[in-house]
């Protein structure tokens, strides 16, 4: 008996879609002082494989630059960034609605062996933080050494931020990427805004 | 308004064109910018400021700084702030305080201030902006090195700011302006490190705007902790100075020597006008020629020391003061202040009138955050105060805090202590360093003295916790031989100060009672925090809404607007159940439980854990891990499984689909899903790493909405015309790939309340869009959203345990009735051998069971206990302890019963059925039935709609 | 708060550790083949040692790679850091 009714379009909604205007809020409220930002809709692949095989090879190939095997490296290749995230673990994150396309690339290109691919794009959102006090702002939550000698355009690292898991990219002019999980990102997007409260007023 | 009348006519490093109002015990006054709240009140002749927890007596400001022992207040406002020392609350206008005899009182008021935290890194730390930390920091900073300072005063210069050392001063202050100008130095006044940490992780508390009472900027956090994981450490903590025991010591008006001074030159403030000075070495008479300086009639100096002070006894004469050597103090006159003193010594006893009496029974390097890092102190028999003595932190100690209190010294051990730890930071230091000249006297053994003749009973060792000697002597005499034993006895060094002034003079107390040698017997344990920290600084932002994280799923905005309340499950926030207008939950959950049976209804499910499982070996992880057989599961369909932990007890359970043969998703618990993850990678990366095989979470790639009730077929054929629906073409326990509402969507036809029912995962950004197409699609049939409330009910109708309320880590899944999810078949899995062990055997393991009231009406409290029939035969509880048979585990009104019922674990439960037995609920019995755990449609005809 | 050094990321807070107990306490390769007092030795005696002792740590806030240490349990330092399936250490 089942009658038909209007498929609705789908509208997609972000982890951080209603924290919009508040994130906004916080570079003019700060002077410019930090700036956050929602990124959304990233193409996101997990992938795991051998380091030292062939699919490593393969897959620096297809990426455009070779898979980094230090720990805490984010590389970059065109629109694509590749984090390390563990000894056989990486971050595959690309414009906005590439994944199904990045995702078949590298399955056809890794071929067979044990290689993983995993479809990541909504488990964790990114956050773009920048602005010159971006350090100080999360220097409130992260145990990280961030000095820029320590941390700089290329680093990455997973870790806590607060009290969330967070893949952290340092990104060009002194900007970060933080990628938390959906389930987690309204908690982080409610601390960040709270803790850019100290940049609000006069600085001592 | 009192006129401060002890205020010296000029000097100190107060603000006189900045005065300040305040008010102290109901009574107003002034004082000046630069004044903490003891040194205004001493401004105006206020000594006395709490009577004493155990005796009531009175109780005066009696040091300068972080030691004090007496002067406890508590601010009333401008936000009320207890157990605070007026020697360290800086005056503001508009401060109120009063005087406590011990405890204060938290406000009952939120506080409306922020509190923050701060994690730095640097190549050097150093805690103490004194002499030798300022001479440390200056030679690290110049390398480029990362430093920061740290100081718990406004200012840097540390005990020189209670000297008249101008010129080192100067030097200080200019230290002090290269240091802040230096962008990779931080120097944090009005910060106390106050823990020192594994792997030289030091915290310390700022107090960033309590000095600004009202004024203080809202948006700046009032304080903060910063978090300092440094390479090298330099304590260049300063040295306390120690009391003496003896008559009438606690009364008003006694006073450390050095805080005297620090009055004077400090504070330009004179806490007498004739005072009496009672020393075991030179340092007091520093205090001596300030004092005289200022104004302060110097009646007469009592030096215990038989043969005085070389150096400074001609100075003395000159100056017209009396040095009486080798005399004590054998008692102290005075009610609510010091009117007299009897000095005692070789040619007999005299009177002195005076107001003040000023004591230095010697120093006490402060050692606190040395021992919190590890370090061993010694006694110095020559300094007669415990030094360090190594540590295997990368620390080093200078100046005072080291036993070094000459000037030229502590510059010196400072500037040699930079330069080491920088080096080995990896820096290179300058080749020389400029250091200020300082004068230097040679000072003269400092004599060894605890403890006056007198009335023990009379002689105070901890002040505010009103310990005497009478009291230590009581301690030692009931055979207690430790100073930690005899700590905890008297309270002796467990107050706010946490014995700053006491515990070396209670050490030295007990050794003289016991007659053993001090060192011998040692200090009591330094533990953290060095100062009293507030529970605000230490949870800094994680309060109120950022206490814990809130996890929501993408569906969580429908939910609050459709004023759903909310259930927390692990750090989730997941709708409980949806009141209509008027409705309790009892009517809610009802009403939510019969249209899931007899209707249709949807529940967010997306808080389930999801691990990606693949590889070629992927199924033989899960054959290993689960105790039912996963090999065997056909692509396109899914399988229920458990997971056992060695020891065979039940860990997780959850859905496992197979997409492809080597790849698999599996779901998890809610609160499970990070540690089946550890659980799967724990064994691929340490026992069977020749597996190939990969774990990826993607708890929040997918969302999941349950579509529930058996009208739940017709709703998703209006939503997914292209899907073949029916029973044949779409079995229990199989997925299918999808387009719902032209979502993608994998549909799984699984149930967890025994009604035909589909589980509906898409992306989490896709989740709204697809939830409200359900909700629309189903109108027509009366859909209705539930909670996790509801869900529970369903679940355990049909005698489903949830794994953490109907377990707790000792219930295998036989003692569940469960046997059938146990392989036969398999060689092995995780838990397998454990069901062979006798203890899983025994009869009256506990099994899960139904009960149900024998009345139809009483809903049973989790957690309450059962007992036998016997066991209550007299219609009361036997004397404990009782012999319980079980707990209930779960427990719910029935909708589709029409009754309450239960899950229990019952001892041999299983065999029991039909039993009655009896649940104690305050002073009832009340009589219940065991039954089978399924209660509702134990053929499972309603699965297939 | 205890740094430690995961082989893989470098020092980091003990926060982001999860502990795994002893280490080199190898699931047996045919628990049948155990007698009821061995499985039990096996599932619930562990060594307590004051002083070094060889234990399991995982990195779960980062890479998530497990791996072994010594620590000192007195004085909590870390003596050594080395991979699973690899030999203990010999401590001097």
């Amino acid at each position: 008996m089942a009658e038909q009714t209007t498929v609705r379009p789908t509208v997609r909604r972000s982890p951080l879609a209603l924290a919009a205007d508040r994130l906004a809020d916080v570079a003019a409220a700060t002077g410019g002082a930090v700036s956050i930002a929602e990124v959304p809709f990233l193409a996101q692949l997990n992938l795991r494989l051998d380091p030292k095989g062939p699919a490593a090879d393969a897959a620096g190939k297809e990426l455009g630059v070779a898979l980094p095997t230090a720990a805490g490296v984010a590389a970059r290749a065109g629109e694509l960034t590749i984090a390390w995230l563990g000894p056989d673990e990486w971050l595959v994150i690309g414009p906005a609605g590439g994944e199904g396309d990045l995702e078949a690339r590298l399955r056809s290109a890794l071929g067979t062996g044990h290689p993983a691919v995993v479809d990541v794009s909504a488990q964790r959102t990114v956050l773009e933080l920048s602005g010159p006090r971006v350090r100080d702002l999360l220097a409130f939550g992260c145990a990280l050494d961030l000095h820029p000698r320590s941390f700089s355009e290329g680093a990455c690292a997973q870790t806590r931020l607060a009290q969330a898991q967070v893949v952290l990219i340092a990104r060009e002019s002194g900007a970060f990427w933080v990628l938390v999980r959906s389930s987690f990102a309204s908690y982080l997007a409610d601390w960040l805004i709270d803790a850019s409260v100290e940049f609000t007023g006069p600085q001592a | 308004m009192s006129t401060q009348e002890f205020r010296t006519a000029q000097g100190g490093r107060i603000d006189r064109s900045r005065p300040i109002r305040f008010r102290f015990d109901g009574s107003d006054y002034t004082g000046y910018v630069g004044d903490t709240l003891a040194s205004a009140l001493l401004a105006n002749g206020v000594i006395q400021t709490s009577t004493s927890i155990k005796f009531d007596r009175p109780r005066g400001i009696f040091a300068a700084g972080a030691e004090e022992p007496n002067a406890l207040v508590q601010v009333e406002a401008p936000f009320p702030e207890p157990m605070l020392t007026a020697t360290t609350v800086e005056l503001y206008d508009g401060l109120v305080a009063c005087g406590l005899g011990g405890q204060g009182r938290l406000s009952p008021e939120p506080d409306p201030a922020r509190y923050d935290s701060v994690h730095v890194h640097c190549d050097v730390l150093v805690v103490g902006a004194g002499p030798a930390g300022l001479a440390a920091a200056a030679v690290a900073a110049e390398t480029g090195a990362r430093v920061i300072v740290v100081d718990e005063r406004p200012e840097p210069g540390g005990s020189l700011l209670g000297t008249r050392e101008t010129s080192v001063l100067e030097w200080a202050t200019s230290v002090a302006d290269r240091l802040r100008s230096n962008p990779e130095v931080k120097l944090l006044t009005r910060t106390t490190a106050f823990g020192y940490y594994d792997d030289n992780f030091v915290l310390a508390v700022e107090r960033r705007t309590n000095h600004l009472g009202a004024a203080a900027p809202a948006h700046r956090s009032r304080e903060r902790i910063w978090r300092i994981r440094a390479r090298r450490v330099i304590l260049a903590t300063g040295a306390h100075e120690r009391p003496l025991a003896f008559n009438g010591n606690d009364i008003p008006g006694v006073m450390l020597a050095g805080a005297a001074r620090t009055y004077v030159n400090r504070y330009g403030v004179l806490p007498g006008r004739r005072a009496v000075v009672l020393t075991t070495n030179d340092s007091a008479y520093e205090a001596v020629f300030d004092l005289l300086d200022a104004g302060v009639e110097i009646a007469a100096v009592a030096d215990l020391r038989t043969g005085g002070s070389p150096v400074w006894g001609p100075r003395c004469a000159e100056r017209g003061v009396e040095v009486l050597a080798g005399y004590g103090v054998a008692d102290v006159t005075g009610a609510d202040r010091v009117s007299a003193v009897t000095l005692a010594g070789p040619d007999g006893s005299r009177d002195v009138a005076a107001d003040l009496l000023l004591v230095s029974g010697g120093w006490n390097p402060v050692g606190a955050l040395y021992s919190h890092a590890g370090g061993r102190l010694r006694f110095d028999t020559d300094l007669g105060s415990f030094v360090p003595d190594g540590c295997r932190q990368a620390v080093a100690v200078a100046g005072a805090a080291k036993g070094t209190f000459g000037l030229a010294g502590c510059l010196a051990e400072g500037a040699a202590a930079g330069r080491e730890a920088v080096e080995a930071a990896g820096f290179t230091a300058p080749a020389d360093t400029r250091l200020p000249a300082a004068d230097e006297q040679p000072a003269s053994p400092t004599a060894q003295v605890w403890v006056l003749p007198g009335d023990e009973s009379r002689q105070y060792v901890d002040l505010q916790r009103d310990v005497t000697v009478a009291e230590i002597r009581r301690a030692t005499g009931a055979g207690m031989r430790s100073v930690e034993h005899v700590k905890r006895y008297t309270t002796a060094g467990t107050a706010h100060d946490q014995g700053k002034t006491s515990g070396v003079l209670t050490s030295g107390v007990v050794a003289h009672l016991l007659g053993v040698d001090v060192g011998e017997l040692g200090t009591t344990t330094f533990r953290p925090p060095y100062t009293p920290v507030s529970f605000a600084a230490l949870a800094g932002r994680d309060r109120g809404m950022l206490y814990d994280p809130v996890r929501v799923t993408a569906l969580h905005p429908w939910h609050e607007a459709a004023g759903a309340l909310f259930e927390n499950v692990g750090q989730w926030k997941r709708p409980w159940y949806y009141p209509r207008d008027g409705e309790d939950m009892h009517a809610a959950v009802l009403r939510e439980c019969r249209a899931a049976r007899e209707g249709v209804a949807m529940m967010d499910a997306s808080t389930l854990g999801k691990i990606d499982v693949q590889g070629p070996d992927a199924a033989v992880l899960l054959d290993r891990l689960y105790t039912n057989m996963m090999s065997t599961l056909k692509v396109g369909s899914i399988r229920y499984g458990v997971m056992c932990r060695a020891d065979g007890m039940v860990f997780d359970d959850g859905t496992v689909i197979r997409l492809a043969e080597d790849r698999f998703l599996v779901t998890t618990t809610t609160g499970g899903a990070a540690a089946v993850l550890e659980w799967m990678e724990d064994f691929l990366q340490t026992e069977w790493p020749d597996l190939r095989v990969h774990c990826t979470s993607v708890t929040e790639q997918w969302a999941t909405v349950a579509l529930v009730g058996p009208r739940s077929r017709e709703v998703l054929a209006t939503l997914a015309p292209t899907l073949a629906v029916d029973n044949a073409s779409f079995p229990f326990m199989t997925w299918r790939d999808t387009e719902v509402a032209g979502i993608p969507t994998r549909v799984c036809r699984i149930s967890f309340s025994g009604e035909l029912a589909y589980e509906l995962n898409v992306s989490w950004w896709d989740a709204l869009a697809l939830w409200q197409a359900v909700y629309d699609a189903g109108q027509p049939f009366g859909i209705t959203t539930y909670g996790t409330e509801t869900m529970h009910v369903l679940r355990a109708e049909k005698g489903f345990p949830i794994i953490g309320q109907d377990t707790d880590g000792t219930v295998t899944p036989q003692d569940l009735g469960m046997d059938w999810i146990v392989s036969k078949k398999k060689a092995d899995f995780v838990g397998k051998r454990s069901f062979a062990r006798a203890d899983n055997h025994r009869p009256d393991r506990k099994q899960l069971v139904g009960l149900l009231p024998d009345d139809g009406t009483t809903l049973l409290p989790e957690g309450v206990h059962l007992v036998a029939a016997e066991t209550v035969a007299t219609g009361a509880l036997p004397e404990p302890p009782v012999p319980m048979l079980g707990h209930v585990t779960s427990s719910y009104h029935s909708a589709a019963l029409g009754r309450p019922f239960a899950l229990a674990l019952i001892r041999g439960g299983r065999g029991r059925i039909g039993e009655r037995v009896y649940a104690p609920l305050g002073d009832a019995l009340v009589p219940v039935t065991i039954t089978s755990s399924v209660l509702y449609d134990p053929e499972g005809a309603r699965r297939d709609g | 708060m205890m740094l430690i050094s995961c082989p893989w990321c470098g020092p980091r807070e003990e926060a982001e550790f999860h502990y795994g107990g002893q280490a080199h306490v190898s699931y047996p390769e045919d628990p049948s083949a155990l007698s009821d007092e061995e499985w039990a030795r096996f599932l619930f005696y562990r060594d307590n040692p004051k002083g070094p002792f060889a234990e399991r740590w995982n990195h779960s806030a980062s890479c998530r790679r497990w791996f072994n240490v010594i620590r000192d349990t007195v004085t909590y330092e870390i003596l050594a850091v080395y991979p699973v399936g690899t030999p203990k250490p010999v401590i001097a």
